[in-house]
């Protein structure tokens, strides 16, 4: 197989959003899940760039300009979620998830 | 030679991806989730989009990484603190699970589709995925979601501060 297209993309794509969901469904450690999501959004981002470069029309770059949202919206939610693993710690002395269950009292 | 370089930037991107999912220390998983988008932006530079390509090393590889080791550092959790890796029966059925799920997504992915097209059709247009052109569609055609992006991150900021500062 010599010649790369769509699929071989969209596979890495797949392989990626699935290492992300393990990551957040099987961390117990906060920072962890947040790095799954970033994993998860990058997947994203790679079926947005494979799709704009082999089905849109030529020259259009809706994808891009989409994939571009998308890293904000990634800079801005590790921010926030970051913020609350601070204040998370600072209540409970533990970033475990397990173990941050004030709402179920 | 572009196929060489996908294999690489694939298998270094799923590479690094496992090592964060494998590591228990965070650190560990932070520096290999950074090792992850550099390969990523390999492979957006093979797909032409060279714009996103540096804005993923410079946002990604660079900002977001730097607050998560940062955030990392100032918790400073000692070893007892991470909790054990607990190997359950569930979390064998959700690896096989997963494990099905991608074949499932590459199998239907690598049957033929009509719309594919070669490579060489979009590098004649000049200058695709450059600073020029994709400036062009983010200021012309989506310049309100650009607007609203700038009170998302103004949202952001402020959230963040006031929810890690406590008291201000």
């Amino acid at each position: 197989m010599n010649s790369v297209g769509l699929p071989h993309f969209l596979i890495v794509g797949a392989a990626l959003f699935a290492l992300g969901m393990v990551t957040v469904v099987t961390r117990r450690n906060a920072v962890g899940i947040l790095m799954g999501v970033e994993l998860i959004l990058n997947a994203a981002n790679v079926n947005f760039i494979a799709f704009n470069h082999y089905v849109d029309a030529p020259g259009r770059l809706t994808g891009q300009v989409f994939s571009i949202f998308v890293i904000v919206l990634a800079a801005a939610e590790a921010a926030v979620g970051l913020a609350i693993v601070l204040a998370i710690f600072q209540t409970f002395r533990t970033i475990d998830v397990q173990e941050t269950d004030l709402l179920r009292e | 030679m572009e196929a060489v370089l996908f294999y690489i930037f694939a298998i270094g991107v799923v590479v690094a991806g496992a090592q964060v999912v494998l590591r228990r220390n965070p650190i560990y998983g932070a520096v290999s989730l950074v090792a992850c988008f550099f390969f990523l932006a390999g492979i957006y530079v093979l797909l032409s989009a060279h714009l996103i390509a540096i804005l993923q090393v410079m946002v990604y590889a660079g900002a977001v990484m730097v607050l998560f080791v940062f955030v990392i550092m100032l918790l400073n959790l000692k070893e007892e603190e991470l909790g054990e890796m607990h190997v359950t029966t569930m979390k064998g059925i959700g690896l096989a699970a997963v494990l099905v799920l991608v074949g499932f997504i590459a199998w239907k992915a690598l049957t033929p589709v009509q719309f594919a097209r070669d490579m060489a059709v979009n590098e004649q247009i000049h200058g695709f995925g450059g600073v020029k052109a994709v400036g062009n569609v983010l200021y012309r055609s989506s310049v309100l979601p650009f607007e609203v992006t700038s009170l998302l991150l103004l949202v952001a900021v402020v959230s963040a501060v006031v929810i890690a500062k406590g008291k201000i």
